[in-house]
């Protein structure tokens, strides 16, 4: 018997990722869990949206009905968050950012329809995190020379003087597991929240928890959303700082201008 | 040594109350932020949709410490890593 100490005599409280279908990849237990399920539902669900948003954009009137002007008012907010922090060089990265802004708001929301958020799952943040970290990184090699990068890295001390390197090494990798870590831990704690008002107080738990799925899973999902999102921007661009252009067209422009003199 | 089971449970029940103290922090960090946030609204009401995300911006970055201390709470609770 493994007493609970805190949930003793509350047999439906239950916020936890559950099994549903066991199998074995190269000898290790692997499962397919209820948020494999949620992510599913939720990934149809926008696939079927962009497919119609799609369609509507096809056939698109010149005097917009009621989802053309959402799906515009949508996409012109999505690149505002690009363009807003990022400039004229942010174009590039609209897609990514436009995708992972709507995947992200749908997993949070989904609360509201009785789904686990997939996002309460680590191991759906923490891949957003690494993506995320991953075009930092590629980016900031892009736009800037080794030795610009080698100066940064050593920053409040002179580049001759690497003492402040690992630090902000450590720095530099804590930044995938704080965005991915605060995603998780907000989702979770509205889940776990919902999961206690409707598992302690179900006698009387009717109509009123609406007004916590409106914090919890409509404001706190999106907002955090939306600090995902602009943390990316601001990391990604930062990280390029003020180059126009990558190292590559910078050193091929060099040449042409060395050989035409 | 060998521990009773239920005196770990109560230590970790112990342990996940000290942990969410971490949310005094974020807590002040976000009064004040939201204090400098309505101050700067009364000085330039025109600019009101821009210090609103800012503010919840710095809000959401300064929250995350408190998660942490959720996060370790929610740990020892549910997880109970010290239990066999």
């Amino acid at each position: 018997m493994t007493p609970n100490l805190l949930l003793s005599g509350a047999d439906g409280v239950d916020f936890m990722i559950h099994g549903i279908f066991k199998y074995s990849l190269f000898g290790h237990e692997v499962w397919i869990t209820t948020s494999h399920v949620c992510l599913l539902i939720v990934v149809v669900c926008l696939l079927i949206f962009f497919f119609v948003g799609g369609q509507v954009f096809k056939h698109a009137k010149a005097v917009p009905g009621y989802f053309q002007c959402a799906l515009e008012f949508a996409v012109e907010f999505l690149d505002g968050i690009t363009e807003g922090a990022m400039g004229a060089k942010g174009k590039g990265f609209r897609n990514y950012i436009g995708t992972l802004f709507i995947f992200i708001l749908f997993s949070n929301i989904s609360g509201l329809l009785g789904l686990r958020p997939p996002t309460a799952d680590y191991g759906v943040t923490l891949p957003l995190g690494l993506i995320t970290f991953s075009l930092i990184r590629i980016n900031e090699v892009r736009f800037n020379s080794p030795w610009a990068i080698w100066k940064d890295k050593c920053s409040p001390l002179p580049p001759w003087l690497p003492i402040w390197l690992p630090i902000n090494i450590i720095g530099d990798c804590a930044v995938p597991v704080s965005l991915s870590l605060r995603l998780f831990a907000n989702i979770l704690s509205g889940t776990v929240m919902m999961a206690l008002v409707y598992g302690l107080l179900s006698k009387i738990a009717y109509a009123w928890p609406a007004a916590l799925h409106v914090y919890f899973d409509l404001f706190s999902g999106a907002i955090q959303t939306y600090v995902f999102c602009m943390l990316t921007v601001t990391y990604i661009g930062s990280a390029i700082g003020d180059n126009e252009e990558t190292v590559f067209q910078r050193l091929f422009k060099k040449k042409n201008t060395e050989k035409t003199a | 040594m060998e521990f009773n089971e239920n005196f770990i449970l109560g230590c970790s029940a112990i342990g996940a109350g000290l942990a969410v103290i971490a949310g005094i922090g974020p807590g002040v960090g976000q009064g004040i932020a939201a204090g400098y946030g309505a101050s700067a609204v009364g000085r330039n009401p025109g600019a009101q949709g821009k210090i609103m995300s800012t503010m919840l911006l710095g809000q959401a970055v300064a929250e995350t410490t408190g998660l942490y201390g959720l996060l370790i709470a929610m740990l020892l609770l549910f997880v109970k890593p010290f239990t066999n």
